[in-house]
């Protein structure tokens, strides 16, 4: 123990922590004790050795070993947490993504016909969810906590809950990921973690949502950051998604499985509402809160227009929500919801757009930096995509478009223009600011940084081209007709004709994860050897990047 | 614009988001509970026998729906290569929905009785076995697990608890239920045939005097799709309109 | 908090806020934007005119066209049947033999045929009717079932060992499994089929075997053992094999009597679906 035996106040975090952590531990060692299920008794081990390391993890930390963010001016360490998480999580996602492109470019090679945690139902929610939720969340989780204590001249709110989000949501990925593998599933897409993992999650949730507002009502500054409008938006309507749409009956509370709420025509519009959402707010509102403070911040040029952040901002919120029918055009569901779904996609694109024009023109006047400062381009890059897969979206939901687009590989190659492309180049943008300012570092190489920037441009493009000629193709053979009127080609038939497409997806999704391994080595030699900066300069980001 | 003095109040920044998402979804599913003709009435289905629910809930952990879609949607193509499009009715007792956003394989909404038995064996144990243009995984595992059915009671209430229409006699049976219609032979035939009416009864995995995992998904891949006789289905009835 | 000021570079006025260093200009909204987002606005109050869009509390706006997607599909589905509806119906009144010996008709029902066959077929008999192990090859000359245009259409049409009521049915009996005949004997016996089908065959066994084959197989095969097809009983003289040629795959035939399904077709696919497909099978190669 350090000298100063200060008494430390009473505050609520060092009651509710423990009591939450040994809470769980209980349930969890209950469940491997007691459950009949032996999924349920693996993910029981599981969840007690996390709430004990993180109970751990906690002593050490009040016994001054670990750094208590609570004492420094701005809560830095659990950021820091963030940024290493979402490293890891995004090369092991991304390295989940290359293997099962792999399975369907050569199914006799990468099938292990015994094993059942290999196949690849199993393997592709890993991947959905370890790029979302695990490296998008902790990106989203690291630069929430960074911006908002900047943006608001305040510390994170709660003392240690912040450190508690980040491993509760860390102890959330694991039990799904681990999950997956086990052939635990829901069954519904971006939301497969059982009933257990979605009470956790929903627990994580609402501290999260505490501590982001509870800076904001500390802050300093008078207004709020456009930056944290968005964030917060993304924070509180994930937990009203979440909590909707994961309404399920467990079989026992002994075991994993669970029978959701609602069922057919219902479950799908729910599910669909949720899921849409989960990109609407996920993957743009939360990133755009990125980009809100990473491009202006990195550019040095103020925000382009005030009055577009405020319109854009709440027509986007407002609008999102409807859009969900347009992934059930022409199914079962009643054909007004689906008109709802597709007229409110069309008006989503200026919403959508209004946040890239924000982004982009904020580089008016510093154009020339995108020639010097490969970090800021990947930024900017980012902001296209955003762009391209806005304009996209509106596009494949008119339902004449979706009734060819739709169960195809456009779909894939749409969801990975936006998430290559925007959602994963504005997580690199930030990191690569973060690291240097966080360690007080100066970035290792920028050279690193263009070979990584140039490989994985080269990834993307082999993806989505090969993704778009290939859904296309797929939508037009399954509707061929010869000039009898009947159909031209067995489904087979299209499934053989994929194959070249999906060995080229394979290879561009390898050197997008080559990217990115890149990228890891770059920050490691960043933190480990890197020079150190004067912390003025540190903050100064054009300095760092023209100085390297 | 008045938008400064949200922006000093985090609070009533956060209402006026939560009111502002809350309109649309509930403006779209709520009704979904109550506008007539949404979920058509229909004579044939009923809920999955014991030994299929089981199977579906294989089908569920396994993931099959990132690939596969049940559901017929209302294109040309698509009737003519699948059949009927699905009605909404026909997934009423889906907890969850598996209506699939991928066609990596084929739609499978009505594959029931469109192979047989030992075909389902074989590609599930080897796809390129019979299908060599396949890319579809191999799920040999499924043959070598019996099928742990101890919970099977406690699946049928929690599936009534959400609206699933068992009977208390289903409920009590459903073991000796899942048992009979893996076993032609078995003597309780009667009573789960009283209970299921039409549902088939073989045994699925070629594998007689054990229930495998295998099994369970066969029976549930035999019936999807058979419950409703299109034959006497009007679609176009002035009820059916939505 | 600073006060207002004018951006060099653009010459906007900034709000006059600042956070850790990032400031707003106050630069209007753009006109082509918001010109697009009312366009869109408007764009979809029409479309909700036209079409069902909103619900009510009991049912919803149905729209002025009174537009239904179901109806639509099953008309596009109508328009193409009856583009088709010449021929089909030709098809429907001709003989087989009729449409076999009409180029037109052929045509037509080789390009039927041809779709069905790719979705309903390909998965057990293969892409190009070669067949698979226990999945009849049916591009050759030999037919469990008959091989005129008429037998294939009944097996299309019942199947075999399906739930069609008036199915095909055969059984060879397990001889080993059930025990009927001693491990010793299957073994000369599928020395004696290997024989049959004209490979080199272990001669002591084979004459062992005579008896066996005429006590126990002949009823079904035929005492030359060349089949027999109105009980579904192959041919074993020739060079084709339903469940393999190797030693080990005959006996295992007999060992355990193998029997697959063919499913039955008839209500999956119409009549002159079928027919088409009995055309097109029988000009796989193999037709009689
Ligand atoms: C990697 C994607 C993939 C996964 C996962 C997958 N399948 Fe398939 N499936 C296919 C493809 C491709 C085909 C078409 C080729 C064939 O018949 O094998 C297919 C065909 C089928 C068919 C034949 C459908 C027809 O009408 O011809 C059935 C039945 C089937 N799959 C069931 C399943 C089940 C059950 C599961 C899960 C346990 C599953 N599939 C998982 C890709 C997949
Ligand atoms: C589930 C697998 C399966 C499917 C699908 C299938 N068949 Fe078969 N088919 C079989 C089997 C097994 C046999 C052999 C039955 C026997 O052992 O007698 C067979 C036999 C036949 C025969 C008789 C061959 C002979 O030698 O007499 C014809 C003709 C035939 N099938 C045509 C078709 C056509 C046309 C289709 C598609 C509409 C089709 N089959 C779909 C499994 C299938
Ligand atoms: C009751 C009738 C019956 C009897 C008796 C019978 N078989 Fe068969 N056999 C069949 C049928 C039917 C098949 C084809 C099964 C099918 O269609 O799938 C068959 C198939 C075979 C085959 C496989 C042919 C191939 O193409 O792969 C062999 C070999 C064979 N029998 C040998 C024998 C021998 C040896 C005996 C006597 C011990 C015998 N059978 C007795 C009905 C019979
Ligand atoms: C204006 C904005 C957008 C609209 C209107 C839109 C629209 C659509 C449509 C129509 C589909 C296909 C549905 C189907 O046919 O199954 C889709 C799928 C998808 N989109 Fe977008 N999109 C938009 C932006 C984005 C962005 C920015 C991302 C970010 C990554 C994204 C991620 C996805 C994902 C993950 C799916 C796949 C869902 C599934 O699993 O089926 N979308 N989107
Ligand atoms: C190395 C990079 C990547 C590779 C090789 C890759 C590969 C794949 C593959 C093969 C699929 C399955 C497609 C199918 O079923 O046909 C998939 C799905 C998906 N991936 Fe990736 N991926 C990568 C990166 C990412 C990233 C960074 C994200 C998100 C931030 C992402 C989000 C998704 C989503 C949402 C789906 C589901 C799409 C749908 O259901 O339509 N992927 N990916
Ligand atoms: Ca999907
Ligand atoms: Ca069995
Ligand atoms: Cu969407």
């Amino acid at each position: 123990m350090q000298a100063d035996v200060q008494q430390a106040p009473w505050r609520f975090d060092h009651f509710f922590i423990p009591v939450v952590l040994f809470l769980g531990f209980a349930a969890a060692l209950t469940e491997a004790a007691r459950s009949p299920d032996a999924p349920m008794v693996a993910q029981g081990w599981i969840f007690a050795a996390c709430m004990a390391f993180t109970g751990i993890w906690y002593m050490w930390m009040y016994a001054g070993r670990t750094p208590a963010d609570e004492t420094r001016t701005y809560a830095d360490g659990v950021v820091k947490a963030g940024v290493i998480a979402a490293m890891f999580w995004g090369i092991a996602g991304m390295l989940v993504g290359v293997i099962i492109a792999l399975q369907l470019s050569f199914p006799s090679l990468f099938y292990l016909p015994s094993e059942a945690w290999t196949n690849f139902g199993r393997l592709r929610p890993l991947h959905t969810s370890a790029v979302i939720f695990a490296f998008g969340g902790n990106v989203l989780i690291a630069t929430s906590f960074y911006v908002v204590q900047r943006t608001c001249r305040a510390h994170l709110f709660g003392g240690s809950l912040s450190w508690f989000v980040f491993w509760g949501y860390n102890t959330f990925i694991v039990l799904a990921g681990t999950g997956y593998l086990l052939g635990i599933s829901e069954g519904r897409e971006y939301a497969e973690p059982e009933w257990y993992a979605d009470i956790w999650l929903t627990i994580v949730w609402v501290c999260y949502l505490v501590t982001f507002l509870g800076t904001l009502i500390k802050r300093k500054e008078p207004h709020i950051y456009v930056a944290n409008w968005f964030y917060l938006a993304f924070i509180a309507t994930i937990a009203v998604l979440h909590i909707v749409n994961n309404l399920s009956m467990p079989v026992s509370l002994l075991q994993t499985q669970s029978y959701s709420l609602f069922s057919g025509v219902q479950d799908a519009l729910t599910q669909w509402w949720y899921g849409h959402n989960a990109v609407g707010f996920f993957l743009t509102a939360g990133f755009l809160g990125i980009m809100y403070y990473f491009i202006p911040k990195r550019a040095e040029r103020p925000v382009y227009s005030y009055r577009l952040s405020i319109i854009h901002f709440w027509s986007l919120i407002f609008i999102y929500i409807w859009a969900g029918p347009h992934h059930l055009l022409y199914t079962a569901l009643p054909e007004w919801a689906q008109t709802l779904g597709m007229t409110f996609s069309i008006i989503l694109w200026m919403p959508s757009w209004g946040g890239m024009i924000n982004g982009l023109m904020t580089l008016s006047g510093a154009w020339d930096k995108l020639r010097t400062d490969p970090v800021l381009r990947m930024l900017v890059v980012s902001v296209a995509f955003y762009g391209m897969s806005t304009f996209e979206g509106p596009v494949m939901s008119v339902k004449a478009v979706n009734a060819l687009s739709h169960y195809t590989n456009w779909t894939v190659g749409h969801v990975h223009s936006g998430a290559l492309g925007w959602v994963g180049y504005v997580s690199f943008g930030a990191i690569y600011c973060l690291v240097p300012w966080l360690w007080k570092k100066r970035l290792y190489s920028n050279a690193l940084v263009e070979w990584h920037f140039w490989i994985s441009t080269l990834g993307i493009v082999l993806y989505i081209t090969s993704m778009w000629v290939a859904g296309i193709m797929q939508g037009l053979m399954w509707r061929a007709y010869n000039d009898f009127g009947f159909l031209e080609y067995a489904f087979v038939e299209v499934v053989e004709a994929m194959h070249p497409y999906y060995i080229i997806r394979a290879v561009g999704g390898l050197m997008y994860l080559g990217g990115a391994l890149i990228m890891v080595f770059n920050l490691w030699k960043t933190v480990r050897n890197g020079v150190p900066v004067a912390p003025a300069a540190s903050v100064t980001p054009a300095l760092t990047a023209e100085a390297a | 614009m008045n938008h400064g003095w949200l922006e000093k109040n985090s609070i009533f920044m956060l209402i006026g988001i939560i009111l502002v998402i809350a309109v649309g979804g509930a403006v779209e599913i709520a009704p979904l509970f109550w506008v007539n003709g949404t979920v058509e009435k229909i004579d044939g289905m009923r809920p999955y026998t014991p030994l299929e629910l089981k199977g579906r809930n294989i089908y569920v952990r396994e993931g099959c729906y990132v690939c596969h879609s049940q559901q017929v949607r209302t294109l040309r193509d698509e009737v003519e290569r699948y059949g009927h499009y699905s009605l909404a009715a026909e997934s009423m007792y889906d907890h969850p929905f598996q209506w699939g956003s991928e066609r990596t394989g084929p739609d499978l909404a009505r594959v029931g009785g469109k192979y047989s038995d030992e075909w389902h064996r074989a590609h599930l144990i080897d796809p390129r076995s019979v299908v060599p243009e396949s890319i579809m995984p191999p799920y040999r595992f499924l043959f070598t697990k019996t099928l742990d059915y101890r919970d099977v009671r406690q699946m049928l209430t929690a599936n009534r608890m959400v609206g699933v229409p068992y009977s208390d006699a289903q409920i009590a049976a459903a073991k000796e239920d899942l048992e009979a219609q893996a076993d032609p032979n078995s003597e309780t035939q009667d009573d789960f045939r009283k209970r299921y009416g039409k549902a088939e009864v073989r045994d699925f995995d070629g594998e007689p005097g054990r229930i495998t995992e295998g099994d369970a998904l066969i029976a549930y891949m035999q019936m999807l799709g058979t419950l409703v006789d299109f034959k006497t289905y009007r679609a176009n009835a002035p009820e059916h309109r939505r | 908090m600073s006060k207002k000021e004018v951006d060099d570079v653009s010459g906007t006025e900034t709000t006059g806020h600042e956070w850790d260093g990032i400031k707003e200009l106050n630069t209007p909204l753009p006109r082509w934007w918001l010109g697009i987002l009312y366009a869109s606005i408007v764009w979809a109050i029409s479309y909700w005119i036209v079409y069902p869009a909103w619900p009510t509390l009991s049912g919803y706006t149905p729209g002025l066209l009174n537009h239904s997607q179901r109806d639509e599909v099953m008309s596009d589905v109508a328009a193409l049947k009856s583009a088709r509806a010449g021929q089909e119906q030709e098809l429907a009144n001709s003989s087989l033999t009729e449409i076999q010996r009409n180029p037109d008709m052929l045509q037509f029902a080789m390009a039927a045929g041809r779709a069905a066959f790719g979705d309903n077929c390909v998965p057990c008999h293969g892409a190009g009717g070669q067949g698979a192990r226990g999945y009849p090859n049916l591009n050759d000359d030999v037919w469990l079932w008959g091989g005129k245009l008429a037998d294939i259409q009944h097996t299309i049409t019942v199947g075999v060992r399906s739930a069609h009521p008036g199915t095909r049915q055969s059984q060879m009996p397990a001889f080993g499994r059930d025990g009927i005949l001693k491990p010793e004997q299957v073994d000369d016996l599928s020395e004696y089929a290997l024989k049959l089908s004209g490979r080199g065959a272990d001669a002591r066994a084979v004459r062992r075997a005579g008896s066996l084959f005429t006590e126990n197989c002949a009823a079904c095969h035929g005492a030359d053992g060349k089949g027999n097809r109105s009980l579904g009983a192959p041919n074993l003289t020739d060079n084709e094999a339903l469940y393999g040629k190797t030693r080990e795959d005959i006996r295992d035939q007999i060992w355990n009597g193998h029997g697959g399904v063919m499913p039955t077709w008839n209500g999956r696919l119409s009549a002159q679906e079928i027919k088409a497909l009995a055309v097109y099978v029988h000009n796989l190669g193999g037709g009689e």
